[in-house]
């Protein structure tokens, strides 16, 4: 019998076949990873400096001790360089593989915005728990840090460089922290607490150049300012990786399009997690990917499940000042009001029938999560 | 009593400890935690934490 072959050992690869193993031992599973394998908690990231944790440490399950628990065959270390989709088979680095059916799980590549200078190339990105590993190696005990976008993830790495005793600017074109997904009276609320820990903010201006200086990096910026850092991080935001799925004739828009089933435009190939697009949304970060393993994870089993996807609140980890929030789409129609406010905020976000559609919890409101998530109105549609 | 972690986060859990800031004493055993409580740092649900060894 050939196997369901998942690409990609990421939170979305491995949580599909977890909640699988939940309601079948036995079907045959292949994983193909780039990677070693080992499982890791990618939130973890933007948050292990300050905890002291190298990227060994951050390992929660090796690869082979996965591979025993779940009992699948692993692949690691392989690229998967094109889909046959006629003859169900892959060409990998390690051979040829046949399918039954084909989940792609491959995540996101960190997009990266052009800047001049004879050390662009040395801005990095931190991705993976690779990533993770060079950038502590290089981070060292190098004071000052320059991080490219000031937006969850810019955010999260500030707070945790700088209370790992960094000297850390933020530099962003935007008005105010994480305005994508924040108003402004709540994404204020972030400057001072994290200010009081040494960030620099610089908003409404970004990264002309990166030259090498005498010691580290010399930026300059938009605004004409400059300014000195020893490494140069960008966190600006995440393009799905489609270029797999776009090669083998499955239909892309900005990440592989499939429906709530999690179906691509091939009836036995099926995407999760940040390189799919589900019924025309990207939808980033943790919980959407545990909806969406469940789901598919019954359809693989025998029982076609749609996607549901519940209010999804987004934890910020900036332990200096807390965050959780419901996010609204860029177009919603209605207004943002005020509940509380004292050490942080609690704000509501209300549609234009006065229903309660998306809420920003600050410092000491951050706690409330689940109540305000009680309080939204109706699932929102896939 | 033992300890559990989330699976996405990597946050733990440890039933002698509980989390007295989230409202949940002191020696609370997993079972009685809610199924509507998620988890503080990453917002998972109960349901998908696992338990570890210690």
């Amino acid at each position: 019998m050939k196997p369901i072959v998942i690409l990609g050992s990421g939170l979305a690869g491995y949580s599909v076949i977890r909640e699988l193993r939940k309601l079948d031992r036995d079907i045959p599973v292949t994983l193909v990873t780039r990677d070693t394998g080992d499982y890791y908690s990618k939130p973890m990231l933007s948050n292990a400096l300050a905890q002291g944790k190298d990227a060994a440490g951050l390992v929660l399950t090796r690869a082979a001790d996965m591979a025993a628990q779940l009992g699948i065959r692993m692949l690691v270390e392989t690229e998967v360089r094109a889909i046959d989709r006629t003859n169900r088979t892959l060409d990998t680095t390690s051979g040829a593989l046949e399918y039954d059916r084909l989940v792609i799980a491959l995540g996101a590549d960190p997009i990266r915005i052009p800047v001049q200078g004879d050390a662009a190339g040395a801005v990095m990105s931190v991705n993976d728990i690779a990533d993770y590993g060079r950038f502590r190696d290089l981070l060292g005990n190098k004071g000052r840090i320059a991080i490219m976008g000031g937006g969850l993830i810019g955010c999260e790495f500030a707070n945790d460089l700088a209370a790992a005793g960094h000297a850390v600017s933020v530099i962003d074109p935007g008005p105010w922290p994480i305005a994508s997904l924040m108003p402004e009276q709540a994404g204020r609320q972030l400057l001072a607490p994290l200010a009081a820990l040494g960030v620099d903010w610089r908003f409404g201006t970004s990264v002309s150049r990166v030259d090498r200086a005498a010691s580290g990096y010399l930026l300059t910026l938009a605004d004409g300012a400059q300014l000195q850092a020893d490494l140069v991080l960008s966190a600006v935001g995440l393009r799905p990786r489609i270029t797999l799925a776009q090669a083998a004739g499955l239909k892309v828009n900005r990440g592989i399009a499939v429906e709530a089933y999690l179906r691509s435009s091939d009836p036995a190939i099926f995407a999760l997690g940040d390189c799919a697009e589900i019924e025309g949304r990207v939808l980033p970060f943790v919980l959407p990917i545990m909806h969406a393993a469940r789901a598919l994870a019954k359809t693989l089993a025998g029982e076609e499940t749609r996607a549901v996807f519940p209010a999804m609140p987004v934890v910020v980890k900036t332990p200096a000042h807390p965050i959780a929030v419901l996010p609204v789409a860029r177009d919603a129609v209605g207004d943002w009001q005020t509940l509380a406010a004292g050490d942080g905020v609690k704000m509501a976000f209300f549609d234009k029938l006065d229903r309660l559609t998306g809420f920003t919890l600050s410092g000491e409101f951050a706690g409330e999560r689940n109540e305000m998530s009680k309080r939204v109105h109706a699932p929102q549609p896939a | 009593m033992k300890v559990w972690q989330c699976v996405v986060c990597g946050f733990i859990y440890n039933e002698v400890a509980g989390m007295p800031e989230e409202g949940i004493k002191p020696g609370t055993r997993w079972a009685d935690i809610p199924a509507d409580w998620a988890c503080p740092d990453c917002g998972v649900a109960k349901a998908d934490f696992e338990m570890i060894e210690v």
